[in-house]
């Protein structure tokens, strides 16, 4: 298990190393660029010229690219020209991915909270009107737009359910430890600050999990659906224990396989969902910077952002992977 | 009194837009404590319905059960889930066909003993442990201990047999269901198998009801044996005497099938015609009418009734085969 661990880690390296030259050639390749975005249609010859070599973007794109690998080395990813321009790369990706972690985090609960037990119910009662408004729900739950929803979320019903609607937190005095607004709030005991970052974080959440929840929900009921028809589910029965043990030890944990699959894979697409959502909310986290980033064409940003993005992908879907073994003896033994 | 009384058992499935299809048609027999019945039949004879209809496992929607099935005096069909739940793996204990598949593959051997004995017997999952690996031991699965930590895979075909077996019987049930308990198995693990059925109800006292296809099994372990063909009993006799005549020209088919060691050489073995699906309902006439080489007109037209032709016997045949003849010495 830890030489698999190793070598899907050493697999990492290849898969980031490989991404970093696609995405440096796949970012200059867009129409515009920095300076245009900085300096707008208007702008004198004179001063282009002088920003693109202030930036080094005058220089071949090979040039620019092992420059840009060397420091990169050294954990200096350059300095952002858009989202926050002055700023490093780094501050900005170690100030916004608390905020994403958080949101999404909270969105996969929601999923799992939610999509595991219907999933359950629904194939328990298959053909029955549960599970038929239930399936029908879930199809719209997949083909709603999350940018539709989210809006329908702030401005409809916000006002109704008195919850927040910009950003993480309102204005007022926190501590700041980690960079997790909700974490920090309890460990420093500042219930207060807790509580209205937690608010900040269900509306957004709820947009953003609508999608992951329809997934998890369908592959649940499949699931289940599958292992209900298994001779061991009948030996189960036939012993006389009762319906929560069935449902528990039998059932439930024979049918979490491609639920955890599905929860790994829905992880990594939340990032795209979380562009959208953190846009409609104003949540200063990462999606936020990656659209700002795209708009004003910050190269450095918009780096090393997709960059720890595919790695949290590829880490998550590691664990997933690992945890089959604790889920499923027959792959432990094997 | 019998421990288990099945009176007019009768399963129908109902599926919307389908024929309702009756699985199970007025099957009655009874179980003396400690006594071993066997109900024979081929694929689709309503065997293991008839078994899942006693336990209570039928599909609560789509399988219409009536008739009784008296446990004691107390009719096991007018009880709740609740209280059939209770009695499920207490006072009614059931072996199914393939070990493998019947196990729950994710949880270890050990949970699957003792979550029966914490239900039934309020066992705390210590003291169940001590018990479970007691239970192993006795249906000899060797170094029971480590066997409890280990999950189903990692077990061999008879092993997990075994391991089932100990789960039917760990709260000592008066009654067994032992659904072709062998069929999944080899040759050797078979009589094997057997041979410890035999020796647990034997010792336990439990009476069994063993669901089989093999004529073999019967002839090693049944006391009684009921015959069935499509949903009915056709026949039902005593074991010695069911071997030495049988009546029905479907039991006789099937003991004929069967290749004998003292039969004569080059004898040819002498199957049954057609497939269990060559029936004609038995309200028309007699349902093995069409593969039956005694078959008469009235066959076909007049359902064949249940006659009792004395020394316990049932059948239910128009032209039942003659018992051989027992040859008289002559001067």
């Amino acid at each position: 298990m830890l030489r698999y661990t190793i070598r899907r880690l050493i697999q990492l390296v290849g898969v980031v190393l490989v991404l970093s030259l696609l995405l440096f050639a796949w970012l200059r390749a867009l129409p515009g660029g920095p300076v245009s975005a900085l300096l707008g249609e208007r702008a004198t010859p004179e001063s282009r010229e002088a920003l693109t070599k202030q930036l080094g973007l005058d220089q071949p794109i090979f040039v620019q690219y092992f420059k840009f690998l060397g420091r990169a080395l050294s954990g200096d990813f350059g300095v952002s020209t858009g989202v926050q321009p002055g700023d490093s790369a780094m501050e900005i990706f170690l100030q916004r991915f608390p905020a994403t972690i958080e949101l999404s985090f909270l969105a996969i609960v929601i999923a799992i909270a939610f999509g595991i037990p219907l999933g359950y119910l629904a194939a328990k009662r298959r053909g029955g009107w549960f599970d038929n408004l239930s399936v029908g729900g879930s199809l719209i739950g997949v083909a709603v737009p999350v940018f539709f929803l989210a809006y329908v979320l702030k401005d409809v019903l916000s006002s109704a359910l008195g919850l927040p609607t910009e950003g993480r937190q309102d204005a007022i005095n926190a501590t700041r430890v980690t960079g997790f607004f909700v974490f920090d709030g309890v460990i420093t005991q500042e219930w207060d600050a807790a509580l209205n970052a937690l608010e900040h974080l269900i509306l957004p959440a709820v947009a953003l999990s609508t999608i992951p929840f329809a997934v998890v929900f369908r592959i649940t009921r499949a699931a289940v659906l599958d292992v209900l028809d298994e001779d061991f589910v009948r030996t189960a029965e036939s012993k006389g224990l009762t319906a929560p043990v069935i449902r528990r030890r039998h059932v439930l944990r024979n049918a979490m396989l491609p639920v955890v699959t599905t929860i790994g894979l829905q992880t990594g697409a939340l990032l795209a969902g979380a562009v959208l959502t953190e846009k409609v909310f104003s949540f200063a986290g990462v999606g936020q910077a990656l659209a700002i980033g795209f708009e004003r064409r910050d190269y450095p940003v918009l780096l090393l952002l997709i960059i720890m993005a595919t790695i949290v992908y590829v880490v998550v879907n590691l664990l997933v992977d690992l945890s089959y073994a604790f889920i499923d003896p027959r792959i432990r033994t094997r | 009194m019998a421990l288990l009384e099945v009176r007019d058992l009768t399963v129908v499935f109902e599926r919307k837009g389908e024929q309702p299809f009756t699985a199970v048609d007025h099957v009655s027999f009874e179980v003396e404590p400690g006594q071993t019945v066997g109900l024979v039949g081929e694929s689709g004879c309503g065997k293991s319905v008839t078994s899942l209809a006693i336990m209570g496992l039928l599909p609560k929607r789509g399988a219409r059960v009536s008739g009784t099935v008296g446990y004691e005096g107390t009719n096991l069909l007018s009880l709740s889930d609740r209280e059939m739940r209770d009695r499920r793996g207490r006072d009614l204990g059931m072996v199914f066909q393939d070990p493998l598949s019947s196990l729950n593959p994710v949880v270890p051997i050990g949970v699957q003993v003792t979550e029966v004995l914490e239900r039934h017997r309020d066992m705390s999952r210590k003291k169940a442990m001590v018990e479970a690996a007691d239970l192993l031991d006795k249906v000899g699965i060797p170094d029971p201990t480590r066997r409890l930590s280990e999950y189903p895979h990692q077990l061999s075909g008879g092993m997990r047999q075994r391991a089932l077996i100990a789960i039917a019987l760990a709260c000592r049930p008066r009654l067994l269901i032992a659904d072709e308990p062998t069929t999944a198995l080899d040759v050797t693990i078979q009589a094997q198998i057997l041979a410890l059925l035999k020796e647990l109800v034997r010792d336990m006292g439990t009476a069994l009801v063993m669901i089989t296809h093999d004529l073999g099994v019967v002839a090693g372990l049944c006391d009684e044996v009921n015959v069935l063909y499509a949903g009915r009993v056709v026949e039902k006799a005593e074991r010695h005497e069911l071997f030495a005549a049988p009546r029905h020209p479907y039991t006789h088919g099937l003991l004929s099938s069967i290749p004998r060691l003292d039969a004569p050489r080059g004898q040819k073995l002498s199957p049954i015609k057609g497939s269990v699906a060559d029936n004609i309902p038995w309200d028309h006439g007699c349902a093995f009418a069409p593969r039956c080489p005694n078959a008469l007109d009235v066959c076909v037209q007049v359902t064949p009734a249940q006659e009792d032709i004395g020394g316990g016997r049932l059948l239910r045949c128009h032209n039942p085969v003659r018992p051989p003849v027992v040859e008289e010495v002559s001067a």
